[in-house]
C-alpha cells in the first residue's frame, strides 16, 4: 500500500509540475489542482499508512494501534483552503482572458 | 477571575475580523458607513497593540506571559497565541502602516473596485494572525487568509496590467503555499507535534535519521517563507506585483514582505537556535541575502518608473535583513529589527507618494525622461522665462516628503534610516566586535554591499527627484487632497519620531533580541501556561504525547 501511495503521490506531482510550466492558462490550473491533490495525500501519509484502525482513543486501546488523527484534520484544512484558492484562481484566469484576449499566462502570444 | 485581560491577546485577530465581516452586509453605495467602520477598526487596532505592546514590556515579571489557550486547551494539544516582545512589535507596526495606507485610500482609491474594506480588514487580520500564532499549521491558515485577501486587493482597481501581474501573483504564491504544506507536514512527520515551543523541546533529543528528515522539511518550509520575503532567485514576481498594486494596497504590502522574515526570524532563534542543529540554513540566509541585496541594488539604478524604483527598494531591505539575520549575531539583529521597523514605515510612505506625483505626469514621462538623459536632450534648454516665479506649495510638500524617503531609503542621516543602518554596521565591525578571529569576508561583503545599496538609493532618489520636481517636462501641479497628504506626512513623522526616540527604541529591540536568544523562555512560557479555571496545570493525557506517528 505504500508502495501504491508513494508511486501516486510522485507521478501526480512531477505531472502537476510539468503542467505547471505550460505556457497555458488553463494547463496551469490543472497543474495546480494536482500538485495540491499530491500533497494532500502527502500529508495524509505522514501520520502512517494504516488501514482499519480509527482515531478514538478509549479505554484499553493502545496508542499504537490507532490511526494519526492530526493528518487528517490537516489534510480537511489544506483541502478546504486548495479548493478556495484554486476558485479564485479560476477567476482571475477568466479576467485575465477577458481582458487581454489570449489565454497565455503573459498576457501575450509568443511571436513563432 | 482576574485575568479578563489576557482576552487582549485575541483581539487583533477578532477585531479586524469582526470588521470585515460586517462589512460585507452593507451595499458598497454606503461608502462613508463601510469607510467608518474600517476606520473604527484601524483606530481599535493601533490601540489594542500598543496595549499589548506595554504587557509585553512588563514580561514575566509583571505577571503577563504572553500566552492565549485556544479553547483553553492545553499547551501541545491545543493551538495557542504567543504575544512576546517581537509579537507586539510586529502588532504595532502593523497597526501603525494599517492607518495611513486606510486614510490614504479614502480619498479616491476605496470607491475603484468592489469590498475594498473587507479584504483590507482580513489582510490585518491574516498580518495579526500570522505575528501571533504559536502553531505551525495556525500559520499556514493565517498565510491563507492573508494571501487570499491580498489577490484580491492586488487587483483592486483592474485593468489588464493589474490582472496579469496578480495571475503571476497567485500562481507563485500557491506554489508556495504548497510548500509550506509539503514542509509542515514533513516536520510533523519527524517530530509529532506542530506546537513551535513543543518542536523545539523535542527537537534536541531526536534521532540522526529523523533529523535529517526535519531539517529536510524546514528547507522546504523556508522556501516558502523566502518566497513571501522576496529573497534572489524567488523573487522576481514581487517588482511587477508591487509596482501595479494600487498605492494604498503597495502601501500595507510593505509590511507583506516582512512577514516572511518575521517567521524566519522566529523559528531560526527558536527551533534551530541552540543544540546539533544550530544554525541551520543561515548561511542561506546570508549568501541569499546577499544576492539579494545586489539584484536589488541594480534593479534600484535600472528602474525607469518611480513604482518599480520602489519595488526593488523592497527587495533590497529584504536581502539586507535576510543577510544581517544570516550573520546570527545578537547585536547585529537588533539593529536588524530597528531597519525592519524604520525601512517597511519608508517603503509604505514611499508607495504612496508616488501615486500623488506621478498623478501631475504622463504615464510614459518618467521612462522618456531617463531615455532623454541617456541619449542626450534633442532640445536643450528652451528659454527661462519662469524666473522668479514661486514653488507651488504642493510641490513644496511632496519635495519635502520625497527628500526625507530618500534620506530614509539611502541610511543618511538624521533621520531614522542612518540609526538603522549604524546600528548594523556597528554591531558587525564597531569596536565590540572584532573578537580574536577578526572580522571574516562575508561580514566586509556584507558591510560593503550595504553602503553600496544606500549609495545607489540616493544616486536613483537625486536623479527620479530632478527629474519630477526640477526638469518636470509639463510642469504640471498635481491635484492633491489632504486626505492623501497626511498619511505620507504622519508615516514621515513616526521615522521622525523613531530617530529622536531612537535609545528607548534601540534598548527596545535589544532585549527583544536578548529574549528570542534564549528559546527556553518562550518554550517554558507556552508549556507552563495555565488553563483557565484550573490552578496549576496537570499532565491530562500526557501518554499520548508518546504516540508521535
Amino acid at each position: 500500500m505504500e508502495l501504491v501511495l508513494a508511486l501516486a503521490i510522485g507521478i501526480m506531482t512531477s505531472s502537476g509540475v510539468w503542467l505547471l510550466l505550460r505556457p497555458r492558462t488553463y494547463q496551469v490550473i490543472i497543474g495546480l489542482s494536482l500538485l495540491s491533490y499530491a500533497v494532500n495525500l502527502f500529508i495524509f501519509s505522514v501520520g502512517g499508512v494504516k488501514s482499519n484502525a480509527a482515531p478514538l482513543l478509549e479505554n484499553g486501546v493502545k496508542t499504537a494501534d490507532l490511526a494519526d488523527p492530526v493528518p487528517q484534520a490537516l489534510v480537511l484544512t489544506a483541502i478546504v483552503i486548495g479548493f478556495a484558492t484554486t476558485a479564485l484562481f479560476l477567476v482571475v484566469l477568466l479576467a485575465a482572458r477577458g481582458l487581454t484576449g489570449t489565454d497565455h499566462v503573459d498576457g501575450r502570444e509568443q511571436p513563432k | 477571575m482576574n485575568d479578563w485581560y489576557r482576552h487582549i491577546i485575541i483581539a487583533p485577530i477578532l477585531v479586524p475580523l469582526v470588521a470585515g465581516a460586517l462589512l460585507l452586509f452593507f451595499d458598497e453605495r454606503r461608502r462613508v458607513l463601510k469607510a467608518m467602520i474600517s476606520v473604527v477598526s484601524c483606530v481599535l487596532l493601533v490601540g489594542v497593540a500598543i496595549a499589548l505592546f506595554r504587557l509585553a514590556i512588563k514580561g514575566p515579571q509583571g505577571g503577563f506571559d504572553g500566552v492565549y489557550l485556544l479553547g483553553n486547551w492545553a499547551a501541545p494539544f491545543g493551538i495557542v497565541l504567543v504575544a512576546d516582545q517581537l509579537s507586539a512589535l510586529m502588532l504595532v507596526l502593523t497597526s501603525v502602516l494599517a492607518i495611513p495606507a486606510l486614510v490614504f485610500s479614502l480619498a479616491r482609491w476605496h470607491a475603484a473596485g468592489a469590498h475594498f474594506h473587507s479584504l483590507f480588514q482580513l489582510l490585518l487580520m491574516g498580518l495579526n494572525g500570522a505575528f501571533l500564532t504559536g502553531d505551525l499549521f495556525n500559520l499556514f491558515v493565517f498565510f491563507e487568509v492573508m494571501l487570499a485577501a491580498s489577490y484580491g486587493l492586488l487587483m483592486h482597481g483592474s485593468g489588464s496590467m493589474r490582472v496579469k501581474a496578480g495571475m503571476h501573483y497567485i500562481v507563485v504564491n500557491l506554489v508556495g503555499a504548497l510548500c509550506f504544506l509539503i514542509g509542515v507536514s514533513t516536520i510533523y512527520g519527524s517530530v509529532g507535534t506542530l506546537n513551535m515551543a513543543d518542536l523545539a523541546l523535542r527537537i534536541a533529543d531526536l534521532d540522526p535519521d529523523r533529523r535529517m528528515l526535519l531539517e529536510a522539511g524546514a528547507g522546504v518550509l523556508g522556501v516558502a517563507f523566502l518566497v513571501k520575503a522576496g529573497m534572489w532567485p524567488l523573487n522576481f514576481w514581487l517588482p511587477a506585483a508591487y509596482s501595479a498594486a494600487s498605492a494604498p494596497v503597495a502601501g500595507i504590502f510593505a509590511i507583506m514582505s516582512k512577514v516572511g522574515i518575521y517567521v524566519i526570524l522566529r523559528l531560526s532563534l527558536l527551533v534551530f537556535g541552540e543544540g546539533s542543529s544550530a544554525g541551520f540554513g543561515l548561511n542561506v540566509l546570508l549568501y541569499g541575502g546577499m544576492a539579494t541585496i545586489l539584484f536589488g541594488t541594480i534593479g534600484v539604478l535600472a528602474s525607469q518608473a518611480l513604482g518599480r524604483l520602489a519595488s526593488y527598494s523592497v527587495l533590497v531591505s529584504s536581502g539586507t535583513l535576510l543577510a544581517v539575520l544570516g550573520l546570527g549575531n545578537g547585536v547585529v539583529t537588533a539593529g536588524a529589527l530597528f531597519y525592519l521597523v524604520s525601512s517597511t514605515l519608508t517603503l509604505g510612505a514611499f508607495f504612496m507618494l508616488i501615486e500623488l506625483v506621478e498623478r501631475g505626469q504622463d504615464a510614459g514621462a518618467t521612462v522618456l525622461a531617463v531615455t532623454m538623459e541617456a541619449y542626450g536632450d534633442a532640445d536643450e534648454e528652451e528659454e527661462e522665462t519662469e524666473i522668479g516665479v514661486t514653488m507651488p506649495a504642493t510641490i513644496a510638500m511632496l519635495g519635502t516628503c520625497f527628500a526625507a524617503i530618500g534620506i530614509l531609503l539611502s541610511g543618511l542621516p538624521p533621520l531614522s534610516g542612518f540609526i538603522a543602518k549604524f546600528a548594523m554596521l556597528t554591531g558587525m565591525i564597531g569596536v565590540n566586535a572584532s573578537n580574536a578571529v577578526g572580522i571574516s569576508l562575508s561580514v566586509w561583503l556584507i558591510v560593503a554591499l550595504l553602503i553600496l545599496s544606500g549609495l545607489a538609493a540616493l544616486i536613483s532618489m537625486t536623479r527620479a527627484g530632478i527629474r519630477t520636481f526640477w526638469a518636470s517636462m509639463e510642469g504640471t501641479v498635481p491635484r492633491v487632497l489632504v486626505v492623501e497628504m497626511a498619511p505620507v506626512l504622519l508615516l514621515v513623522a513616526v521615522t521622525l519620531v523613531l530617530t529622536v526616540q531612537a535609545g528607548p527604541v534601540m534598548r527596545y529591540m535589544e532585549a527583544t533580541v536578548e529574549r528570542l536568544a534564549r528559546p527556553t523562555l518562550y518554550i517554558d512560557a507556552v508549556m507552563d501556561a495555565r488553563r483557565a479555571g484550573q490552578p496549576a496545570q496537570t499532565p491530562v493525557g500526557a501518554t499520548v504525547t508518546e504516540e508521535g506517528i
